[in-house]
This record gives C-alpha cells, structure tokens and sequence, in this order.
C-alpha cells in the first residue's frame, strides 16, 4: 500500500488519470491475508484507491504550501489523512526524504520500504549524535537606502549569467535603456521578457562600478597579501575565501592582472614559491562557482602556460622541485580547457598547438620538454594517443642519448630523467587499453625502441591495477564518486569558513595507514558526516583487504588516532601523517603536516618524501604511477625555498 | 491506507443506493429516446392534437418568461402580440418551477423554464424537457425535478460533437466576440464533463477530456487535474469543489451582443444540450456595451466560479478611516524646542491633520464611529498613541527616490518549520508558528522578554508604589525569547494584540490560541473551527480578531467569547488569509478559490468579491488610508483593488513564486512584497494608484483597462540567498522588516 503511495506521486504530473496496476492490488491483499481476489475487484479497488489517493495528494499540497515550503513532506500526508478522518501514517516523520527503497528486475518495478533488524546495543554503545541547535534570529541589511550591500548574507550582486551577459554583448547592455524609454512612451501592452531583463540589468549597472569601495580595497590588499606571504595558515585562508566567496567579480579584474604580472616578475626572477603561490590562486579563482572567469582568461592562461613550460623556473634547476609546479599548472590548464573552451575560442587546440610545436623543437629544452608533454598528456587520452604515443620512440632515443651518451650535464640528465618517467606514467595506460593484452618486451623494443621495456613493464602493471580495481569495484557495493582522490589531509586547525563536509578520500597505499591529527578541525555546520578513508591494502599478491576508517570529527580536543594494522605483511607504513606542531623548531603557531612515506619492498611504488623546515630535500623521485596519490596542490611535493 | 481500501465498498454501497434514489432522473427519460421530434411520442394519449397545442401554448409561456426575464421587453410585447396571448399567466408556472427544484432557488427556475422552452423550440426530441409534457401533459414542475443537475442524458458520444461544434463557432465568431464567447469554454467542458461522469459514462468522459482538455487556459490547470481523477459518480460525492461546481453558477459576463449571437447559434444548431447546462449552470451577466478585450478578461476571469457578479460589488463600502481619538501630547517631552512652546502644537497638529485630515471633519466614506462597538482606550494606549505619533514624525517619506532600508530577520536552524510570523506595530517583538506547534517570541529591542510574578509573590508587592508595574515582573525569567507551548499541530497563523499584551496563533489542530505575553501562557484556546485554521488577525482597535480556515468560513471573535460573533461564509475553498481594514468594520478574506471577499462586520454581509487571480490568495494588505487592498496568490501575481468602485486597479507582476507577505509603508507610498522566490520588491503604490484616480471608471460596466505598467512600478528586488520572505513589517519610521527561514538546500 505504500508502495502504490509512492508510484501514484511519482507519475501524477501527468494530465491524464492515472490508475494503478492491479497488480499491487493483488499484492496488497496477499499481504493482508485475502488471497484469491477477482480481477473485478481489483480493478475497482485500484480505481478507487487511485482516486482517494490523489485526493489525499492535493490535500497536502495545501499543508506544503501553508507550511511555506518547497518540499511535500510525510507529514503534510499524514495531516491531509487527519482531514479526512483517516488515522495518519505513525512512523514516517523523516523530514528530509520517504524512507522508500527502489528496485527493478524482470520487467518489474517496486518500492519497498527496508525495515532493518537493528541491534539495541548497537544504538546503546554508539554515541549519541549533536543535539540540534536551537532555533535562532539573525538580523542583516538586505537593502540600505535602495541599494543592496555586498556582505555574506546577501546573494552575490552579479550572477555569473549577468557578468557573462556583461562581458559578452556589452552593447545589450546599453540598448534595454533606450528600449525602455521607448516604450514607456509606447505604453507598450506586452513588455517582452527581454525588456524585463534589460531592466533589471538596468538597474545592476551602476552597481558594477570599476572602483572598489575601501572595504573591497582592504579586502584584495589582505588577500594578495596572504596568497603571496609566508604564513601557509593565511594562505590557506586566503584561497579558501577566494575559492567560496561569491562577492568577487568585481576585484576579478585586479586578481587577473596581479596573478599575470606575478608570474611575468618571478618568472624571470625564478622565484618557484611565488610561482606556486599563484597558480593556487588560478586555481582558487576557477574553483569559485560564481566567477565568470572568460573575461580574463587573456591574462590567466599566458601566465598558466609560463609554468608549464618555462625553460627556468628556479633558482638551481637541479636541486628544486618545479617539475610539481609543472605538473599542477598542467592540470590547471586542462581543466581550464575542459570548462573555457568553446568552438569560438579554440583553447584546447590552440594550446595544443603550442605545446606540439615547442616539444617537436630540437633544441627544446628538457625543462620545456617536460613542461609540453606534462601538458598534452594532462588532455587527455585521446591527446596522448595521436600525439604522445607516436613520438615515444623518438624521444626514447633522446632520452637514450642523454642517459647513456657522455656526461654533458647533470640538470639535463635530471630533466631527461623526469621526462622518461612523465612518458612512462601517462602512456602506461593508455597502451595498455590501446594494445591487447600479451605485453613481449621485445615486441615494445621494437615499437617504442629504447622506451619499450620500461613501458612493457609499466603496461602490464597497469593492467594488473586496472583488473584490481575493476575486482573491487565489483566486489563491493561501496562506490565513492570522486573525480581525483585527494591525499590532502591538511587541516590547518581553526579556519574558519570551511563549513562544507569533507568528502570522503580514498588512500591507496600498499601497508597500513596511521592517521593522526592533533586538532579535529571546528565544525561550524550541525553535523559534517566523518571523513572516510577507504584503505585498500594493494601488497602484491595477497587478496586486497580493504578497511574503513571512519574519522569521527570529535568535540573533544584529544587527537583520534585510527591505526589499522595490515593483515599479515610486514610493511612498514607508508604514510604517516601526524602533527609537526611540536616538533617544527619554529615558533609560528600552525599546524604543519608532515607527509612521510617510506619506500616499501614492492619495487615501483610511489616513493613521497617531503619535510617541513628549511633543510633542502635531496632530488625526490615523484613516481605518481599510483594516480590517486596526486596531490590537489603542488605544496605538497614541494616546499618552499625560503 | 488500509483503512482507506477498506472504507470504499462502503462508499460505493452508498453510491449505489443514492444512484436509485433519484429515479426519475435517469429513467424517465430513457423510453423517449427513441422518439423523433417530427412525430408525437408513441407513448402519447391518442389526442394528439390537443395535446400539441397545449404544448405549444407551454412553449409560448416559457418564450415569454424567458424574454421577459432577460428583460427583451419589446420582443414580449411582439410575441404577445402575434400569438394573441393575455399579459397575466406568466409568473406562475416560473414560482413553481423554482419550488420543485428546492433549494436551488429562483437561478433554476429560470433554467428549468428556459431550457423547456428550447427543447419545444428545437423540436422537443431532447430528453428530459420532452418527456416531462408526455407524461403529465400539464406540468412544468415535474419538468424542473427531471432537470435536476447532470441528470439529462444526451447521447454521450455527442457530447464531443456538441463541443466541437460550439467551438467551431466561437473560432469563426467575429474577433471581437470571440474573447467573450470563449469565456464558455472552461464552464462547459466542466460541466459536459461532470455530466458524462454523473451519468456513467465513464469512457467517453475520459475521452472527452482528453480531447478537450487541452484547450483550456493555462490557470485552470489545477482544477482540469482534480477533475481529470474524478472519473465516476461515487467520486462525486465527496468532493467539495465538484460539489460547489454543481451548485454555484459559473458567472460570465458577456456583452449583449456577444449574447445574441451566441443565442442565435444554439438556437439554429438546436443544440440543446450546450442550451441547457448555459441555462442551469452559468450566470450570464449581460452588459450593454463594447465588447471586452480578450486581456481584459482574462485580467478578470480565473476564479473557480467565474467572475463576481456585477450587483455583488455594488454595495457602499465605508473605506474611510475612523477619526483619531484626541490626545494631547505632552510638551514637556519635546526637549529640543521647550522655549518654542507655542510653535509645538501647532507644529504638530498639521502633521496629525496629514495623516488623518479627514478625521477632522467626518470623512464621508468612513463608517459611523460607534458602528462597531470598539474598546475603549486606556491610558497604557494612549501612551502608545503618542509615541506613535512621536517616531510617525521621524518617519521618512519614501517615494521612487527614497527607498526604504530593508533588514532582514532571518530564523536559522528551523529546518523549513517557520510557518508564521508577526512582528507589533512598535517592532520591539516578533513572533513566530512553527511546525513543530510551538510558537516564539523574540524580543529584538535589548528589552528582555519577563513573565509577571507569581501569585504568592504578587501579594508581597507595595501595590500604591509608583513603579508597580516594573516591580510586578520577575527579573529571573528574563532572557530574549519565549516558548509557548499549547497547540497539537503546526501553527500557520501569529498575531500580535495592538497592546502588545496578546498573541493569537491559529493551528493545525484547528484552534485559535489567545496568550498572554505577561504571563507567557496561553488563555484560551477558541474552537469552533473543525479543521486546520489558516490564518488569524487581531483588528487594529484590538479585541476583535477573525480567524478563517480550511472549513470555508471565516469566524470573527471577541476575545472575551469563547464563540464566534459573526460568520462569514460564502467562499468556495480554503480561507487563507484574512486581513482586517484599519476602520475595523470589514474584513477581507483570501481564499482558495482564487477570489477575494469583503465582508462587513457589523451585519456579515458580504459587500465585494475580487476574482482575477489564478491561484489560491496567499497575502492581503489594506493600504493605510483603507481605500485599497493588495492581494498576491501563488502564481506570484499582486492584483491591486479599489474598495469604493469594488474594481482591480492594477497588477503587479514580477515574482516568480507565492507571494506571501505585502505590507504599504506607513504612508502608503511604497508597496512592499515579499515571495517563496527568495526576493523582496518595492512597488511604486502611490503611481499605481494615482494612474488610476485620475482615470474615471468606467464603474457602469464594472471593467477598465488595466495599464501594463509593473515594469515602472518596480522599484527594487532584493534578493536573499536562500530564505522565502514569509513576512514583512513596516516600522513607525518606515524602516521594513522582513522575515523568513533559511533554506540550507
């Protein structure tokens, strides 16, 4: 019976009436002990059934809407039962979803109502959860004198449709005005929905002045400030306000040309941190939902490229790491490339372009080098199939001849070096979709000459990977969407802003996990879900065993520490991430974390080494074969120079 | 649900039995089916002729009745004339007919005569009017019993025949007539449809709707989908709407010559069946005159019993404010100009005289002051008065260049269960229902919210101290808002007392709570409503408060009753809201069925009907001087009214969603609307209603030509980011308050 409830609603956007099958008729009846029923019966029972609960359905409209909401609840029936002197549903009070379950199969479909057995010590043992907060009042300005002023609580001035229309017909934005007048004149009987919106757009004009008010000015001085300074927890507060607030279009402009004229400056400076510093912020800025960013992509992507594929970006090429830098403006510009491009534009192709030409010069240097075919092979697999894979076999040799020919350099053997494993990493895979499956050594020799055995052997663990997972995706039921597992466990403790829940992430690693944090990050939202660390033990060989961890974001101040040993491997753990607090000399008051990962026995894994403080690290061996080990940010691989 | 299935063999069992309770309706006609119009009925008595030529005498009468009823008085006399017939016998086969309907009252007689006369004109094949004369030969009582609504059975399947046709001829109709006659459409597809289910054609009516369904407009969707589920007879029973359909005519207003033509159309077409339900269940409001626009209409039409009739609107309707009662302001307050003693009053009085000159002299639109037995003031009101009229002179003039400052109160963490709220006229509190059944009181001035002492306390108190009443409070339960917990379902209605000592909420659980805010408790709870109670409202003088719900009456109420004073009932669906004119004498009700009344207080008359909006009226607001109201519904449209002229005036759109608050500022000059779309709109008030004051009414024919103008009178939209504006308030100074729940999704 409450299965039909469901399905009625469900369909009742259709004019016609709808009626339900007699099929659930039968069912109900046999769920109430009343087996053989005529079809007659059915028939006029699901017919009428059908009308009452239609009825039923409009009356709760009524609570919805004298309710002042959206949203039907399961207590708007239940009052609309109570109308008709029908006694309520008990038991259904969820406010936010119809605890209905659905299925299919065989042609039929169903909606069931999953009741669970649950252990009463279960609930006992288990803490309790938040008590709500209490109904509170807050008082803001939506309007003074007319005018709404640009604070948190108040909706962003511009959409993003209204800075595009801004931005792309600037001449419509002036012509509503006169239409208007005119048919003021006119005494027009139809105002055009046009004529609507130039008006209101009328109106936002004189908002979108290209002063800022002294607030704003404050605000992009402490901003740029951070974003560049030394303090990393500023920083982090800095981006996070540039990533979410939605009152920035109008400091866009300035943003744009600071971030250009910061990477012009410090490129020539070789100013790496700097750099970096500023692709976080591109990417902040991209990250923001309310920016319409295609207006300043002129000033944006030239600088993004800069980092990509510079000949310097350091000072001393061959101890710093901008290979991370590198790589993170490559994601910068793919992603960028996914969004802005459009057939007027042509960014993709046009970049790809770029990047092509430089990387097909001899004279290129492996820095650029490595920069273009970060870049291309950032694209996509479509992208490293027609323009990478052809060419392995050329700049195998070129590889060869640096490796294997007389010394010339130590920064072109590091480059040379970097370069072979970028090639190896991205092309891996997609070879292993591209070639079946048999990998001879010999037979890669041959097509890819130097390269081949080491991609032969990158291919088949790729395979391997791929089988892997595909064997636990089909194992478990758990699936966790997330576009790019993010091994950014950094909370710098008490920033505000961060109300979101965290999303879960997925750890990959092949021993087992310590997690450690000092200081649960405040939330200010109810009740963040705990964080979830899916670990996937991946030891060679042994049936991967995979644990949750749940992270509970506890009230109480005392760290949570979740250890969860491997079965029987002796591994030692890889990623230990614990707070640095204490034991960074320095006298500044953050949270540094300290990401230190050993090299296990398996041969190739990834191999992360960063310390905090100033000791220069020895060259690191960034082997991200294991994808999800991709950090969000390239401050994570690097540190900083100062 | 259980109970549901099981409860509908009863109601069918039922169905049953009331099926054969009415006999003549479906059997009578039945053998005369057959029979064509060209030859007597064979079941007719062997005199024929004579009985042809009574029959024809009939059909002369009900002519007659008909033209006469339609006031044609030259055709009468033409027809008399030619048939050479005496002046008397006209009225009383009409009474009678009215009698065998019973109930139905003089509407149906008119019908029944008229559609007896249309099927002789036609030939008398159809049912039901030609079989009545068969079998008695004499009476047109029984002629009017067999009419009784739905119970003429044409053949079904032409039913769709019948439309169409009509609709062919209203598509080919001259332009000018064709808006009007289009009119028809709605009520006739309703009641064809109504009828093919009353008689059990199941089948046809589904396909009749189906057919037809489409061509309805736009704003008669929601009803087109209660009907589209009603597809037998038993539904019928239950269904209020359905039931208010069959018994309300459906009023059109046509102009005459748009009638005619109509007429003349059926008439050719012998299309008795379409002649018939036009007859019976629509009101055909005739006027002399130009034709309507098909805007003009529609601006009008949408209502679920079609529009106002014109004589509903015509009653006077005292809009006028009462006067001012005489308070001297004490100078010695006035701080800033003490030596300036003789200037002050004089000063001040002009000010009064502005918002109130007609309370000087007796404004002729304002009522008696004694027509309503008010309260009289007392001293605490009098001092309210004179703060009010101290901060009225700090208010700001607002206009299209002065906006009002809007703050916004916005209620966190109620997980959507805001339902009301209401702030005092002095905004030192807001009050707010929740769904949860409890109703808040906030203070929002740093005055804390204390309840009185207890009794055992009280009596320690030195009663003849000057600060009696501070002493009376307890300090300890001083904190800055208040639970009242009382009601057993959500609580939809809040009103503060103009005293500030009461709050009204009305539930859910369909009572209305009066609580003391001294006290913090409730005092009584008035039942008399049976269902959910929507909206409450206190009258400005305090006292007074009406109440309306899902039970379609609105109730007035002395505090100190616990039963009604008046009720108003005449609305065809929910009241939803219900508003009190600033005099007192009157209350507007919004309801469900999309219209608008006003109802005299003294005498529960109802002395306007409003119609023109196309969904359920959600808010109402009476403009400061009384002589206008506003009205928003949930297809986000503000209609504006003229109370004296009883016509709309304006229309206000621009929201995309309910609107559920409007509030004039103080001075009437702004309008201010708030909606679930999340935006808060100030309206130029004081231009929409000058556009029309310089105009003169076309009041004779009771439609004007609303200007297209929403776009000028737009002064602002504010935008929140995800809370509906569910109130707003004016302060004394003009400041607006608006008020609403944040929605985290």
């Amino acid at each position: 019976m409450r299965s039909a409830c469901v399905m009625a609603e469900e369909r009742r956007q259709k004019q016609c009436s709808v009626v339900l099958p007699t099929e659930s008729m039968k069912a109900m009846a046999e769920s109430v002990g009343v087996g053989q029923l005529q079809e007659d019966s059915c028939v006029a029972l699901s017919e009428e059934v059908s009308y009452r609960i239609k009825e039923i359905a409009q009356d709760a409209l009524k609570f919805m809407h004298h309710g002042k909401r959206r949203k039907l609840t399961t207590s708007d029936i239940d009052h609309a039962l109570k109308l008709k002197n029908v006694e309520p549903l008990y038991g259904f009070q969820s406010q936010e979803f119809i605890p209905f379950r659905f299925a299919s199969g065989g042609g039929r479909e169903l909606h069931f109502y999953e009741e669970k057995e649950v252990d009463l010590s279960d609930i006992i043992n288990t803490p309790l959860p938040r008590v709500p907060l209490d109904v509170s009042l807050k008082a803001h300005w939506l309007s003074i004198d007319g005018v709404q002023p640009s604070i948190p609580e108040n909706p962003p001035p511009a959409t993003k449709e209204q800075q595009k229309k801004e931005s792309t017909e600037p001449l419509k934005a002036v012509k509503p005005g006169q239409e208007e007048e005119g048919s003021i004149q006119a005494k027009g009987q139809s105002a055009t929905s046009a004529e609507v919106k130039g008006k209101e757009k009328l109106r936002m004009k004189p908002r979108s002045t290209h002063e800022l008010s002294v607030e704003q000015q404050l605000y992009y001085k402490e901003i740029t400030e951070a974003c560049v300074g030394s303090c990393e927890a500023k920083r982090a507060e800095a981006l996070q306000s540039i990533a979410t607030d939605p009152g920035l279009y109008q400091m866009l402009p300035r943003f744009s040309t600071f971030i250009s004229e910061g990477v012009r400056v410090n490129v020539v400076q070789n100013n790496l941190a700097l750099l970096i510093y500023l692709m976080r912020m591109v990417k902040a800025l991209m990250d923001n939902p309310t920016l319409y960013l295609e207006k300043y992509l002129h000033e944006l992507l030239p600088a993004v490229v800069t980092c990509i594929v510079s000949k310097q970006l350091c000072l001393r090429p061959d101890v710093d790491n901008h290979w991370a830098l590198r790589d993170f403006a490559a994601r910068l510009m793919a992603q960028s490339c996914k969004t802005f491009s459009t057939t007027t534009n042509n960014i993709q192709s046009r970049i790809t372009k770029t990047f092509t030409k430089a990387w097909l010069d001899d004279k290129t240097q492996w820095t650029t080098r490595y920069g273009c075919i970060a870049g291309l092979s950032e694209l996509g697999a479509d992208v490293i199939k027609t323009l990478i894979i052809p060419r392995l076999a050329v700049e195998g040799a070129r590889i060869k001849a640096v490796m294997e020919g007389p010394v010339v350099s130590n920064i072109d053997k590091i480059g040379a070096d970097h370069v072979q494993s970028l090639l190896l990493k991205h092309c891996a895979s997609v070879v292993a979709k591209m070639r079946p499956a048999p990998d001879v050594m010999e037979q890669y020799r041959a097509d890819f000459g130097y390269l081949g055995p080491m991609l032969c052997s990158h291919v088949v663990k790729a395979r391997a990977q791929a089988a892997l997972q595909a064997q636990t995706v089909n194992r478990t039921t758990l699936t966790i969407t997330q576009p790019r597992p993010s091994l950014s466990v950094s909370q710098s403790g008490g920033v505000g802003g961060s109300g979101g829940p965290r999303t879960p992430s997925i750890i990959k690693v092949p021993s087992s996990l310590t997690l450690m944090s000092t200081r649960p990050a405040t939330p200010t939202q109810p009740s963040p879900p705990a964080t979830k660390y899916i670990v996937m033990a991946t030891s060679a060989g042994a049936a991967s065993t995979q644990q949750v961890i749940t992270l509970s974001s506890s009230q109480s101040g005392s760290p949570v520490t979740s250890t969860v040993p491997s079965g029987s491997t002796s591994l030692q753990p890889l990623v230990k991430l614990e707070s640095g607090g204490g034991t960074v000399a320095g006298s500044r008051p953050l949270q540094k974390y300290i990401v230190v990962s050993l090299p296990s026995s398996s041969s190739s894994s990834s191999s992360l080494e960063h310390k905090g403080g100033t000791t220069a690290t020895s060259p690191v061996t960034i082997e991200t074969s294991v994808k999800s080990e991709r950090s969000e940010s390239p401050a994570t691989h690097t540190h900083s120079p100062h | 649900m259980t109970r549901l299935a099981v409860s509908a063999p009863g109601e069918k069992m039922a169905a049953v039995q009331d099926g054969g309770s009415e006999p003549e309706g479906e059997k009578e006609p039945q053998p005369e089916l057959p029979s064509d119009g060209s030859s007597a009925p064979a079941a007719t008595p062997a005199s024929k002729p004579e009985e042809q030529q009574q029959q024809q005498q009939q059909t002369l009468l009900a002519v007659l009745q008909f033209l006469k009823r339609n006031k044609l008085i030259e055709s009468v006399d033409a027809l008399r004339r030619e048939a050479g017939l005496a002046d008397e016998p006209d009225e009383a086969p009409g009474s009678e007919a009215g009698g065998g309907v019973g109930g139905a009252a003089a509407g149906s007689a008119d019908s029944a005569d008229a559609s007896a006369l249309l099927s002789r004109v036609a030939g008398a094949a159809q049912s039901g009017a030609a079989s009545a004369p068969a079998k008695g030969g004499e009476d047109q009582p029984d002629v009017s019993v067999v009419l009784s609504a739905y119970s003429q059975q044409g053949d079904p399947s032409l039913y769709q025949v019948y439309y169409s046709g009509l609709k062919k001829f209203i598509e080919s109709v001259l332009d000018c007539h064709r808006a009007e006659l289009s009119q028809l459409f709605y009520p006739l597809f309703v009641h064809m449809y109504l009828e093919l289910v009353y008689n059990n054609h199941e089948s046809e009516a589904k396909a009749f709707f189906e057919k037809f369904s489409g061509d309805q407009e736009c704003y008669y969707q929601d009803d087109l989908r209660v009907l589209s589920g009603l597809t037998k007879k038993e539904h019928m029973k239950g269904n209020e709407t359905l039931l208010d359909f069959r018994t309300s005519k459906f009023v059109l207003r046509i102009s005459r010559d748009s009638y005619q033509l109509l007429k003349r159309h059926l008439q050719e077409r012998q299309n008795n069946q379409i002649w018939n339900i036009i007859q019976e269940h629509l009101y055909i409001d005739i006027f002399d005159g130009m034709p309507r626009s098909k805007s003009q209409i529609d601006s009008m039409s949408g209502s679920l019993a079609g529009e106002a009739r014109r004589e509903a609107n015509k009653a006077k309707v005292f809009y006028g404010l009462l006067k001012e009662p005489e308070i001297e302001v004490p100078l010695d307050d006035e701080d800033e100009e003490a030596e300036n003693e003789e200037g002050k009053p004089k000063k001040k009085k002009p000010k009064k005289d502005s918002m109130g000159s007609k309370s000087k002299k007796q404004d002729p639109n304002a009522p008696q002051q004694n027509r309503i037995p008010l309260p009289e003031l007392k001293d605490s009101d009098k001092l309210d008065k004179i703060m009010y009229m101290k901060e009225a002179t700090k208010r700001i003039r607002l206009g299209p260049e002065t906006l009002p400052s809007i703050c916004f109160y916005t209620f966190l963490n109620v997980y959507q269960g805001l339902t009301a709220v209401d702030f005092t006229d002095d905004s030192s509190l807001i009050a707010g229902g929740f769904a949860d059944s409890t109703v808040r009181v906030w203070s929002v001035t740093p005055k804390k919210l204390r309840k009185v002492k207890s009794a055992a306390d009280l009596s320690l108190i030195d009663k003849e101290s000057d600060d009696v009443l501070e002493r009376i409070m307890d300090e300890k339960t001083a904190s800055e808002s208040k639970i009242l917990y009382g009601h057993s379902g959500p609580v939809y209605g809040v009103s503060f007392s103009p005293d500030r000592n009461y709050l009204l909420s009305s539930s859910e659980d369909g009572t209305v709570r009066l609580w003391s805010l001294q006290t913090f408790t409730c005092l009584v709870a008035y039942k008399g409503h049976n269902y959910p109670v929507w909206d409450t409202q206190f009258s400005p003088y305090g006292y007074y408060f009406v109440s309306g719900g899902h039970d379609r009456v609105a109730r007035l109420w002395a505090t100190d009753h616990y039963q009604p004073l008046r009720m108003f009932a005449g609305h065809l669906g929910d009241i939803t809201c219900t508003r009190f004119h600033p005099n007192s004498n009157y209350v507007a009700t919004g309801s469900a069925d999309r219209t608008i009344r006003l109802w005299d207080v003294l005498n529960g008359h109802c002395v306007r009907v409003f119609t023109g909006h196309k969904g359920p009226i959600h808010s109402l607001a009476f403009s400061p001087n009384g002589k206008y109201l506003a009205s928003g519904s949930t297809d986000g449209r503000v209609l504006l009214w003229d109370l004296g002229h009883g016509l709309m005036i304006g229309e206000l759109k621009g929201h995309t969603d309910t609107v559920y608050a409007l509030k004039f500022s103080r001075d009437g000059e702004i309008l201010a609307s708030g909606s679930m779309d999340n935006t808060v709109r100030l309206w130029d008030a004081f231009k929409a209603f000058d556009d029309v004051e310089t105009d003169d009414f076309t009041a004779a024919t009771g439609h004007i030509h609303l200007p297209d103008n929403s776009q000028e009178l737009l002064l602002g939209t504010y935008l929140t980011k995800a809370t509906p504006v569910i109130h707003l308030h004016f302060t004394r100074r003009n400041l607006l308050l608006a008020a609403g729940s944040y929605n985290s999704q």
